[in-house]
């Protein structure tokens, strides 16, 4: 048995286990794909405290191998339940289980999909999640983007440098992220923006060759021959395997004050998938040191 | 075996006319969920004579990535007897990896 068990090896899971590692207390980090999480699509770090420039990849080995330099051991097996024993935790994967005293709830989000027929086939044949990611396959041609926030218009923005025509599609009359971006987008000669539209059909052969737009105000549909989708429509927290021992708010975050602690005693919450105003690295990493703190003490009190 | 990186002279060789199995790993150094899954295919080719591993930079080679339709890295194609057989985009983990070639 653990002291403790980290599940999701992001910038909150392994800051937790460097912090339960220094508490000299047994770490376990369970990781369904690789250690780094969502940071890993971002190629320049410019806002984390310390280093001017670093890469999302380079970041993570380095607090990956911090945090195995200190003795927590990771396992790469995706956690699909917690039984909750009281003093013991048995976190299931589909090949073992192990037990822990404490859980911390590091699992982060997943990108939201639009929800239409043929999304997850077309995906990498036109359809796209990250803009920084793929744009450089669609020098010169036409993409649409799907969203209205701010990663929608950092998108928009990104691929307008890039791609022949921009579309921007966003179901609002007005964008919730920032008015710099804004202005700058309705500045761009090959930006179209569209207002009070969805995307409600893919129109596809092998690869994604045209969506269907319905605007919501008239219901009329138009048809938008394009190369490349990238959809920017939010993240959705990864916490339903543990909705048993969590409470979680509408959109699903597990609700949690700043000392990580959730609705059942000895597990923890750290990092994306907790209720929180701002979610950066600089949060994830400050949510896994509280979480490991509380945990330890939780350990040492039975 | 280790992972090979193959080029456009190479390819056929390489890939089209293998005797085995070939996982091609079309990928990119700025690509952050490529580089997270190298150590995982360097893992899998290691010893590994039932199929091999190779590594395709796609900015070195665009028009191998053009000739397969990636628009999309981390992309992963299997080829048997120089037909795609098989294909995965994005992060997966090792275990899904082999069984992409494995089937």
């Amino acid at each position: 048995m653990y002291d403790i068990i980290v599940i999701g090896a992001g910038p909150a899971g392994m800051t937790a286990a460097i912090y339960a590692r220094r508490a000299a207390k047994t770490v376990l980090v369970l990781e369904a794909l690789s250690y780094g999480g969502q940071i890993l699509n971002t190629p320049d770090i410019e806002n984390y405290p310390v280093e001017a420039h670093i890469s999302g990849f380079d970041f993570s080995t380095k607090v990956y191998e911090q945090a195995k330099g200190l003795g927590a051991e990771f396992v790469f097996e995706k956690a699909v339940e917690i039984k909750d024993e009281g003093g013991v935790k048995t976190v299931v994967t589909p090949k073992n289980s192990y037990q822990a005293k404490a859980v911390i709830l590091a699992t982060g989000s997943e990108n939201r999909k639009l929800g239409l027929e043929d999304e997850q086939r077309l995906t990498g044949k036109g359809i796209s999640y990250c803009a920084t990611c793929d744009g450089n396959f669609y020098r010169n041609k036409v993409v649409a983007v799907v969203g209205g926030g701010n990663t929608a218009l950092e998108d928009a923005l990104y691929l307008a440098d890039l791609a022949k025509q921009v579309y921007l599609i966003h179901r609002r009359d007005s964008f919730r992220g920032d008015d710099t971006n804004a202005a700058r987008l309705k500045a761009r000669e090959n930006v179209e923006i569209i207002y009070n539209a969805n995307v409600t059909k893919l129109i596809a052969e092998k690869r994604l060759k045209a969506i269907e737009v319905t605007d919501k105000l008239d219901g009329s549909v138009r048809t938008i021959e394009l190369n490349g989708l990238f959809v920017a429509v939010g993240r959705v927290p990864e916490n339903q395997n543990f909705a048993n021992l969590v409470q979680l708010d509408d959109a699903g975050y597990a609700v949690a004050g700043e000392d990580c602690h959730t609705a059942t005693p000895g597990v923890f919450v750290a990092g994306d998938n907790r209720v929180k105003t701002l979610r950066q690295l600089v949060t994830a990493t400050a949510d896994g040191a509280m979480a490991a703190t509380e945990a330890v003490k939780f350990v040492n009190s039975l | 075996m280790s992972v090979i990186e193959v080029t456009k002279a190479n390819f056929e060789s390489e890939v089209l006319k293998s005797e085995v199995p070939v996982l091609a790993d079309f990928n990119a150094g700025w690509c952050g969920p490529c580089r997270a899954m190298k150590p995982m295919l360097d893992e899998l080719a290691e010893g590994n004579t039932a199929y091999k591993i190779v590594s395709i930079d796609i900015d070195a080679e665009d028009e191998l990535a053009e000739d397969y339709d990636v628009s999309s890295i981390p992309c992963l194609v299997v080829f048997k007897g120089g037909e795609e057989v098989n294909r995965s985009v994005g992060l997966i983990p090792k275990d899904a990896i082999a069984a992409l070639v494995e089937g």
